[in-house]
């Protein structure tokens, strides 16, 4: 369990590091959908199938096809990738690489000053999930669906003006 | 069952999370910057699953639930945006989108 563990989170950072490189948004989106993948089985492996399983169907499964949409309809082309090439070479990233190892080592660092806790180690299956959800958080539930709704509200009021700006249809 | 050290899988979050920073810091297009912010939403939920993994706890998943409801609002609104920008400046390159003046 361990090495499937350390496999999937080598591929999962691997294909983050080729999404923000990659000059090509479709390869850049096949990349994260990888990732995902990855994440997903990690997910499992920490005994949170209902987690994993969200992720598959909502990010992988819906996010990326908007992701594919925008792209279609935007149709970048060659010039945008040319466009990009300069802030993929190691004079621009090499500044924001050390200010985030910096970050990394942080980290590191603290956990080495306090530490992990005792853990308790077992699956979460989704009905203890979804007990919490619809009891102690169902505010939270709420929220959430309203936060939805915003979502959906705005997408519907900016979408008509996105496809076509100036209404030339009418 | 060979259990997971809660380091690994924080750490493993924190570098992705890292790696997202990373493209918002280095990309000039607009969509590569929605999809880094993907990335570390994505990181973030990674940590908390790690930590309800390691506590066994539902909580941990009911945030990763919550941080998918957010994801998904913000990439529909802001991909609705980004085709908006598009439409007025003929571009999505932010170093062209930055005279936004009302």
């Amino acid at each position: 369990m361990n090495v499937t563990f350390y496999m999937a989170a080598g591929v999962a950072v691997i294909a983050t590091v080729f999404v923000v490189i990659s000059l090509n948004a479709v390869h850049a989106l096949l990349f994260f959908i990888v990732s995902l993948l990855a994440t997903s089985l990690i997910f499992y492996i920490l005994g949170a199938p209902f987690a994993a399983m969200l992720v598959i169907i909502i990010n992988a499964g819906a996010i990326m096809v908007l992701f594919v949409f925008a792209i279609m309809i935007l149709n970048l082309g060659p010039h945008v990738a040319e466009y990009e090439r300069p802030s993929v070479q190691p004079r621009m990233w090499v500044f924001p690489v050390i200010l985030a190892l910096i970050l990394v080592g942080e980290f590191v660092y603290v956990f080495i000053q306090h530490g992990a806790g005792a853990p308790t180690k077992g699956a979460v299956e989704a009905k203890e999930v979804g007990v919490a959800l619809f009891g102690p958080y169902v505010l939270a539930v709420e929220m959430a669906s309203m936060l939805l709704l915003a979502g959906l509200l705005g997408a519907y009021h900016l979408g008509p003006y996105a496809i076509n700006p100036r209404g030339e249809t009418e | 069952m060979a259990s997971i050290p809660l380091e690994a899988g924080l750490l493993l979050a924190a570098v992705l999370f890292i790696i997202g920073l990373i493209g918002i810091l280095i990309r000039r297009n607009i969509l590569f910057i929605l999809l880094s912010i993907e990335i570390l939403l994505n990181a973030s939920g990674l940590a908390f699953i790690v930590a309800g993994y390691h506590w066994n706890q539902p909580d941990g998943q009911v945030m990763f639930f919550f941080i998918l409801t957010m994801a998904a609002a913000e990439v529909a609104i802001g991909l609705a945006l980004a085709l908006l920008m598009f439409h007025h400046f003929k571009t999505l390159n932010i170093d062209h989108l930055t005279r936004m003046r009302g």
